[in-house]
């Protein structure tokens, strides 16, 4: 099969059912996508699907192919996305395990809603687990980013 | 400049200089590498070594923080190097909030024995005295001429240099600390921070372990016939049980070993295995839940004794009783326990999410029967940890598997694995009571607690040891003439582990709560009330106490239990909540306050109901007296995050046992906080007035829970005594 990540293409030899996870993870070795807990219940393992959040640990492989898929290593070139810069000026990560997942869903939200309010963060990022606590610096960042929007 | 002060190193007498090198290509011939904490090269870059592991505490902004101040470095230009675990680098255990407290010192002092080098050799080649320079920017500088020479120019000859044996510190750094920047965001944004699980070497395979349900039982036989037909499937392995108490052996079971992770996985769920039996199938918890409330309706071991509390109990005008309960919880770090080894001729190389990387060196070594020192255990960047990743099991199982595949192996616990097979937070029922005189006055305090003990997991104890009970008991500065501490043995059925502010949880909910309903039994709030039973400022001592105060093995001395200081966060969280103002329409506000690894924290919580009419977090507001700190936006961070762990613990954290096994498996039973439910804002006040360091990863958490039980009440009127709450 043949799949799109990152705009570099990989002909792969496995079974379309694997989560896109595990190809991602395991195959391409693209590790910035993290495994938090295998059952879209944390958001940890969240990439782009032609532009749209999805959980790659639910998402086969199979559905992915002739599609665009962005990992955190692919949201920008260097580093200097809206939001990654945000990230860093609010000082959001502390283990920094669940950001890449916070980061590509609260791309995707940007991307579709432009500037979002307080409420459309919040309702987005609902899914998005973070045990360090981070929530209000996540919030105060996508809101910062978005301004610029 | 004011207060220079003198130290004798002792480094060579403890050993510290003799430390090689921290990773591979640390030092090249031209480096000056005074010890292992500093490394200077003569292209003028300047490595400093962190020895503690990295959980998003930020300890490898603050400890190099503290080397690169002493050494006059820039802290925006220095590269962190990640130590190896070694008994070289003194203590590297990253817990109980104790890294600055315990290592600043000697960060400090390693820090000026490079300084004082650099210093000399730079005084030679600016050709002046040595007492005319002073090093900063990554620099030695002869200021009155405005010349200067960069440390890398120095680097070659410094090398050469005797180091001295005796340092003069620079003065103290700021009591509020530095903003530093934060070493690791760039890579944690971009995707480029390497977790355990992100190590990958050649011809690595992965392993998923099924172990045994219920604790105690073991392998009996296993039927692998399905789970090897499942291409890519390397091989299966029954790893040994454990004997003896559990300490941090693996549990054993039945690994999958694969060739990705996918396929491990869904071999694994193919396997049959049939467990031996053990004492706690059939446990129950909400069976073992009444047996510990049927305890504490009991006298128990007397563990602290003042007066007679019976008595006054007894004669008092009005009498107070409640029960509260704290089930069992998980830490569940998002990254759940993950370990790579990889089998060398002689030797093994583990890459470890470990907080105690000299444990699992030393067990690795003794498992496989090898010199300790041909074992290197490699610490990334841990996907948080909570007390956790202390315990280095994983580590241990995946050097089994990598001596018996003779392959690098990862082992990767799976979330079901981690909420269902971990060390878990301990549970705890406690009892208060409370005797009233005919003026409202507290007379008599009686605490009953039925709570397993920690050394049930080391051996053969089930009773909470004095160390436990001093974390929010012992330590507790109550006025009260009659007094009654009593535990009860409880039968744990679960390993029980530290988990985030360990003990002080249970017992900050169960106390806060209990005062909450003695202040509206007075008809007061909690603040005044606080104030008065704790008493005035002063110095609870254990004289006072008629009892030892256990103080987070610091002594009273350096840090007191500083009744002053209780007042002080009291007060200022009651100011910056504006406390005395009433609660916007359609919200209340609740109050605690606790001290713990000798942190003051004074919380306000305020509360509406949710549009399901549970409770909705509206705002909090944290008022924290930690001593001096280094770095303070991470020690913000820290508190905001304790505010949320809280918020979980009040909600929605529960572990229950069914069949002597854990129900709970992932995150939709086991519910963590969501960014819908956090508050709106979280203040943070520092209080950072010149006492020495506290620590505070852990503090901020154990006001939380009851600050948000008392805004409930006093929005509902109903009392929470049992958590979660939802
Ligand atoms: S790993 Fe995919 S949502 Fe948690
Ligand atoms: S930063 Fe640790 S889980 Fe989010």
């Amino acid at each position: 099969m043949k799949l799109v990540v990152n705009g570099v293409e990989h002909t792969l030899d496995v079974d379309g059912e694997t989560p896109l996870l595990w190809v991602i993870r395991d195959r391409l070795r693209l590790t910035g996508t993290k495994y938090g807990c295998g059952e879209a219940l944390c958001g940890a393992c969240t990439v782009h699907l032609d532009g749209h959040a999805v959980r790659s640990c639910v998402t086969p492989v199979a559905r992915a192919e002739g599609r665009r898929v962005t990992t955190i290593e692919g949201l920008s070139p260097d580093g200097t996305h809206p939001l990654q810069l945000a990230w860093e000026r609010h000082g959001v990560p502390q283990c920094g395990y669940c950001q890449a997942g916070q980061l590509m869903n609260a791309a995707a939200l940007l991307d579709e809603v432009g500037a979002p309010t307080e409420e459309q963060v919040d309702r987005a990022m609902a899914g998005n687990l973070c045990r360090c606590g981070t929530y209000l610096r996540i919030r105060a960042a996508i809101l910062d980013a978005g301004k610029g929007r | 400049m004011t207060t220079r002060r003198a130290f004798l190193l002792g480094l060579a007498a403890s050993g510290l200089l003799a430390v090689a090198t921290p990773s591979g290509a640390w030092a090249a011939p031209a480096d000056f590498v005074p010890h292992a904490w500093i490394r200077v090269s003569a292209d003028g870059t300047v490595a400093l070594t962190c020895h503690r592991s990295e959980m998003g505490q930020g300890v490898r902004s603050s400890l190099p923080a503290l080397l690169a101040y002493e050494l006059g470095a820039d802290p925006a230009r220095i590269e962190v190097v990640q130590a190896d675990g070694d008994p070289a680098y003194g203590d590297q255990d990253t817990d109980g909030s104790r890294s600055v407290r315990t290592q600043q010192d000697l960060m400090r002092r390693l820090g000026a024995v490079g300084r004082i080098v650099l210093e000399r050799v730079g005084a030679r080649r600016l050709g002046v005295p040595v007492a005319a320079v002073t090093s900063r920017d990554h620099a030695v500088w002869h200021e009155p001429s405005g010349r200067g020479v960069p440390f890398g120019d120095l680097a070659t000859e410094a090398a050469a240099e005797p180091l001295p044996d005796r340092v003069t510190l620079r003065a103290d750094p700021p009591a509020s600390g530095w903003d530093l920047p934060l070493v690791d965001a760039h890579a944690q944004v971009t995707g480029a921070a390497r977790y355990v699980a992100d190590i990958v070497l050649e011809g690595q395979c992965t392993a998923v372990i099924v172990r045994p349900p219920v604790l105690g039982s073991s392998v009996v036989s296993f039927d692998d016939t399905e789970a090897r037909a499942v291409p890519g499937v390397v091989d299966v392995i029954e790893l040994p049980a454990p004997s003896g108490p559990p300490g941090f052996q693996p549990l054993g079971g039945v690994a999958v070993v694969a060739e990705d992770t996918w396929t491990a996985k869904r071999a694994a769920e193919r396997l049959r295995v049939t467990w031996s039996q053990s004492p706690h199938d059939g446990a129950s918890w909400t069976q073992d839940l009444a047996a510990m409330r049927e305890a504490v309706a009991r006298p128990g071991t007397a563990r602290r004794t003042r007066g007679d509390a019976e008595g006054a109990l007894g004669s008092a005008a009005k009498r107070l009783d409640a029960t509260y309960v704290v089930p069992h919880l998980a830490h569940a770090a998002l990254e759940p326990p993950c370990a790579v080894a990889r089998r060398t001729e002689d030797g093994c190389e583990v890459w470890a999410s470990t907080q105690t990387p000299q444990a699992a060196r030393s067990m690795v070594a003794e498992v496989l029967g090898l010199d300790e020192a041909k074992v290197t255990v490699h610490v990334p960047f841990l996907g948080a940890a909570f007390g956790r990743k202390s315990k280095p099991d994983f580590a241990v199982e995946a050097a089994l598997l990598a001596d018996r595949v003779r392959r690098p192996v990862r082992v990767q616990w799976l979330r079901e694995d981690a909420m269902r097979q971990g060390y878990v937070h301990a549970c705890s029922v406690q009892r208060l009571e409370a005797g009233l005189d005919g003026d409202g006055r507290l007379v008599a305090w009686r605490h009953r607690i039925a709570s397993p003990t920690i050394a049930s997991t080391f051996g053969d104890a089930h009773e909470l040891r004095d160390s436990e009970l001093g974390q929010g008991i012992g330590d507790q500065p109550l006025e009260v003439p009659a007094l009654s501490v009593e535990t009860h043995p409880v039968q744990e059925r679960l390993r029980i582990g530290w988990m985030r502010s360990v003990y002080n949880i249970n017992h900050a909910f169960a106390i806060q709560s209990f005062l909450d309903e003695l202040a509206h039994a007075r008809d007061t709030t909690l603040p005044d009330l606080l104030k008065e039973v704790y008493g005035p400022p002063r110095r609870y001592t254990p004289e006072e106490a008629g009892a030892e105060i256990w103080n987070y093995g610091a002594s009273l001395d350096e840090h007191p239990i500083d009744v002053g200081r209780y007042h002080r966060v009291i007060d200022r969280v009651r100011a910056l909540s504006r406390w005395d103002e009433p609660a916007p329409e359609g919200r209340a506000r609740g109050f605690a306050v606790h001290r713990s690894f000798l942190t003051y924290v004074a919380v306000v919580v305020e509360l509406s109901r949710g549009t399901r009419g549970g409770p909705r977090l509206e705002r909090a507001w944290v008022v924290a007296d930690p001593g001096r700190i280094v770095n303070r936006d991470r020690v913000r961070a820290q508190l905001e995050g304790a505010v949320v762990f809280g918020a979980t613990v009040a909600l929605h954290g529960r572990l229950t046992l069914e069949d002597g096994r854990v129900r709970e498996g992932n995150f939709h039973d086991y519910r963590l906080l969501r960014m819908n439910e956090a508050p709106r804002s979280i203040d943070v006040e520092l209080i950072t007035e010149g006492e020495p360091h506290g620590g505070v990863g852990e503090p901020g958490v154990p006001p939380v829970a009851p600050a948000i039980a008392n805004a409930w009440f006093a929005l509902t009127g109903e009392r929470v005594r049992e958590l979660p709450l939802t």
